[in-house]
């Protein structure tokens, strides 16, 4: 297995990783709250939807050239990449509310609550909450597996790496019956945003005729660079944030 | 038509975000790399220069909104 074959499952890994424990929150809350059934048929729904959204778009993606596919993808890739990076570096910094999976379950437990009591055997709710949770949470997966595969040409790692960690996910969840709180999240979106990023750079780039110096060798220049860019914004922005006066400080001036 | 209208607008969170300014420079930064390097000019440098410079103006605007 080559470094960038390594660098696809890693990432594709972690990221999914990501998305399945925010999806294993929704589906936890509203099966617990409401019904496990009705959960389960909206989470069996969502997979068949991805299964058809990868099958369209999976040998599409396949069939293009690969210069094109990696200047449209490796662009798209990128764009979607600064998107998490950017929020991992303001979520980091103090500048937007760390993701709290905890919380989260208690806000989707709350919200199953007060939605009613559940009657017959089927409840609309439940599905519905559950089914709408893993279908988006799972469309970013799609996004992600199917463009480090296309671009990588090897679609199948990509969706092992993916499957694994679905199901490590579940398993994790069916055996704690709790949301994986204690998943470091806010570390792993920040490790995932300067992956999707770097991979973006890099195969953007090959897209559009940028000979990169050392050819693939150049990511493992940017990967390390990117992340200490990063982790120095995130210095910076905390140091600005610290000088900033309380509401308190603020009212007493 | 609303239909239409909330999945271009699912699309554009889903893929833009909160910070459009940053998806308009990697889509002209990509078409001025591949027109200055079929141009024989190594420009390798602009994709990753584009995104360190979009990253620091879009977090420190959201610094500069806060305080």
């Amino acid at each position: 297995m080559s470094g960038t074959e390594v660098g696809l499952a890693v990432s594709v890994f972690i990221a999914c990783t990501v998305e399945a424990v925010e999806a294993l929150t929704i589906v936890l809350a509203v099966g617990a709250t409401r019904s496990w059934r009705s959960a389960m048929i909206g989470v069996g729904t969502a997979l068949l939807a991805l299964a058809a959204v990868t099958a369209a778009l999976g040998p599409a993606l396949t069939a293009l050239p690969i210069n094109v596919l990696r200047g449209v993808v490796g662009g798209l890739l990128l764009v979607f990449g600064l998107q998490w990076l950017r929020k991992a570096i303001l979520r980091a910094s103090g500048l937007k509310a760390l993701h709290d999976e905890g919380a989260a379950f208690v806000e989707e437990t709350e919200a199953a609550r007060e939605a009613g009591a559940v009657v017959g055997s089927f409840d609309g709710y439940a599905f519905f909450v559950s089914f709408k949770g893993s279908f988006l949470e799972g469309l970013e997966v799609v996004f992600i597996a199917l463009t480090f595969g296309a671009n990588q040409k090897d679609v199948p790692l990509a969706a092992a790496a993916a499957a694994a960690a679905v199901i490590a996910v579940a398993c994790a969840g069916v055996a704690l019956r709790a949301p994986l709180a204690r998943v470091p999240e806010n570390t792993l979106k920040f490790v995932v945003g300067v992956m999707l990023t770097s991979f973006g750079v890099f195969w953007g780039g090959e897209g559009v005729h940028a000979r990169w110096p050392g050819g693939e060798t150049a990511l493992l220049a940017i990967v390390p660079l990117l992340l200490l860019f990063s982790l120095g914004t995130v210095a910076a922005l905390r140091r600005v944030v610290a000088a900033r006066p309380t509401a308190a400080q603020a009212a007493g001036a | 038509m609303t239909r239409i209208r909330q999945f271009l607008r699912f699309l554009w969170d889903f893929v833009v975000g909160d910070d459009w300014r940053i998806a308009l420079a990697v889509a002209v930064a990509l078409p001025v790399t591949l027109v200055l390097s079929n141009n024989g000019v190594r420009v390798w440098w602009l994709l990753p220069l584009v995104v360190l410079v979009m990253l620091s103006v879009s977090v420190w605007s959201v610094a500069r909104s806060r305080r």
